[in-house]
């Protein structure tokens, strides 16, 4: 349904998306999972027409989004990040609004308004300014004007971001319902979100595609199959990374930055392809670090993102 | 672009300077500084014509046009919904009409009060109407050369004042070129006082229309105009 292929995008001399090539199939629930600045929002905007890439093509339904832009844009709903609404119009001028630029004729404006309200829960607020609303009825005035035209894909950037936990649980239903019938894109970094409501997870950082896989795929497998937390005394971290990582078969050792270690101790995350725990054990016991905790971790889908988009810019913030 | 989608946008356009105070301020201010210098001078001058009207409002619109303008589409940028309008199945060209014409029915509508000087002043002796028309006529063309500069500086910045300030800088050389021509060497001169929106505007107000003048004012339109829809594309 979306073909992304060698996707560029560069701001200045920022480049924003790099080289990114990915094929969406209809009638799934898309995460595009990232840390802040991974390329979320940019990817999102080239896709729905409102950027144009430095190189590579978007092809919607074989419609190639720069020279079909208008053809395009019909069969794409789109909410920006934080539903940018025009603050003074009221909920249902706004909405008859949208109907009216998507061509919608009159007669039938006003049902198709209705359902929305219907869908989106936005009965109490139809005669309110965009600026009276709170973050979430904005988010759901968002939903349903990206609804507005029926569309085959719905495009949403950060819909729970700022939302309280009730707000997130309507949201989540509401795109759930959706996407039993539509393709849904929602891009979030928050790891628990993509898991709940996503049929596949797309890890993106850097403005690369690291990871591409269904929730339980990309929890249980990852790149690494194991990861091993040890708490070692006596022990530097640069030299501690540099000397568990020349052991055969590891493929990262971190300092996750999260956790507090207490004085001269050093905890560590060690990604591994099979287990190694011998290995390791036999390389701790050759240095004179004191080994005060090693255990087996599960690899969860928190892990496999922690894993793919913290390596270097995780290495540069310590 | 559908026609439905272009008169929907050009509808919530107008819609939003018909429901601002501050496009009311704006005409107020207009209406009160135009009368106050117009009415000052007219009873001692004792001619019924509309000649001292005329000659201020080049001036006096090269401030409040922009004060217009200013917010087609810095606004949009600032709160974002550019980018809403942008993903919607319409083209910039459509977007840049809706914004451009919202803008100049407003300025007209502004325009059309004044005519309560042209009607009030006929009862005070016989008025020419000529002279006018040409001069409603010129202020038109005035009107959409300026509203296109402002449209453009809008389409530059998200902050309204630096579009407010870049219009009326534009506004004003336009209207200053012809007036320090002597300045200059003969053969710019020329040139350059061709260039002056004063000096087209001069024809009108006697009552004369030349089609050079008409010429001048509808292609340095659609050359900011122009600029405007280069200025939207490239923002992508």
């Amino acid at each position: 349904m979306i073909r992304i292929q060698n996707l560029t995008k560069d701001y200045g001399a920022n480049r924003a998306v790099d080289d990114l090539s990915v094929e969406i199939n209809g009638g799934e629930i898309i995460g595009l999972l990232g840390p802040n600045g991974a390329g979320k929002t940019t990817t999102m905007r080239i896709v729905t027409g409102y950027l144009k890439p430095t190189s590579g093509t978007v092809k919607v339904k074989d419609l190639d989004v720069n020279e079909d832009p208008i053809e395009v844009k019909r069969l794409i709903g789109y909410l920006p990040e934080s539903a940018p609404l025009y603050p003074d119009m009221l909920t249902y001028d706004y909405l008859s609004y949208v109907a009216a630029v998507h061509g919608i004729p009159g007669k039938d404006v006003r049902s198709r308004i209705e359902e929305l309200v219907d869908v989106c829960g936005l009965q109490g607020v139809m005669h309110k300014a965009a600026k009276e609303l709170s973050r979430g009825y904005k988010q759901r005035v968002g939903l349903a004007y990206a609804m507005m035209n029926d569309p085959e894909i719905l495009v949403l950037d950060e819909p729970t971001s700022g939302l309280d936990p009730n707000q997130i649980v309507q949201i989540r239903s509401i795109i759930r319902r959706m996407g039993e019938k539509k393709t849904v894109i929602l891009s979030t970094h928050i790891l628990s979100e993509a898991e709940a409501t996503c049929d596949r997870i797309l890890i993106i950082n850097r403005g690369k595609l690291v990871a591409d896989g269904t929730p339980e795929s990309l929890g249980a497998s990852g790149i690494s199959s194991y990861i091993l937390r040890m708490t070692v005394k006596n022990a530097g971290g640069a030299e501690a990374s540099r000397i568990l990582s020349s052991v055969p078969g590891v493929t990262k050792v971190i300092v996750p930055p999260d956790v507090t270690a207490q004085a001269g101790e050093l905890k560590l995350q060690v990604f591994c392809e099979t287990d190694l725990r011998e290995e390791l054990y036999n390389t701790i016991k050759s240095t004179n670090w004191v080994l005060m905790e090693f255990a087996n971790e599960r690899q969860s889908l928190e892990e496999t993102f922690r894993e793919l988009t913290l390596s270097e810019s995780g290495k540069a913030e310590e | 672009m559908s026609f439905t989608s272009f008169w929907s946008m050009l509808k919530r356009e107008l819609k939003t300077y018909f429901v601002s105070p501050i496009a009311y301020i704006v005409t107020v201010i207009f209406l009160i500084v135009t009368g106050w210098f117009f009415f000052s001078t007219f009873f001692l001058a004792g001619r019924v014509d509309l000649r001292d009207f005329f000659s201020l409002l080049p001036i006096v619109l090269v401030f409040f046009i922009p004060a217009i303008t200013m917010r087609l589409y810095s606004e949009e940028y600032t709160i974002g919904s550019i980018e809403i309008i942008s993903t919607l199945p319409v083209t910039r060209l459509s977007i840049l009409a809706s914004k451009y014409l919202a803008a100049l029915i407003f300025v007209v509508a502004m325009l059309a009060l004044t005519l309560a000087y042209p009607i009030s002043i006929s009862g005070l002796g016989a008025l020419d109407w000529g002279p006018v028309a040409g001069g409603y006529l010129g202020a038109l063309l005035l009107a959409a050369l300026y509203t296109s500069v402002g449209v453009f500086t809008s389409s530059l910045t998200k902050n309204q004042i630096v579009a407010f300030i870049g219009a009326t800088a534009i506004c004003f050389f336009f209207y200053i070129i012809d007036k320090i021509v002597f300045l200059l060497p003969t053969f710019l001169a020329d040139l350059l006082e061709f260039l002056g929106a004063d000096y087209h505007f001069g024809n009108f107000e006697k009552g004369i229309i030349d089609l050079r003048d008409v010429v001048y004012f509808l292609s340095l339109a659609t050359v900011a105009l122009f600029g405007t829809y280069i200025v939207t594309r490239e923002r992508q």
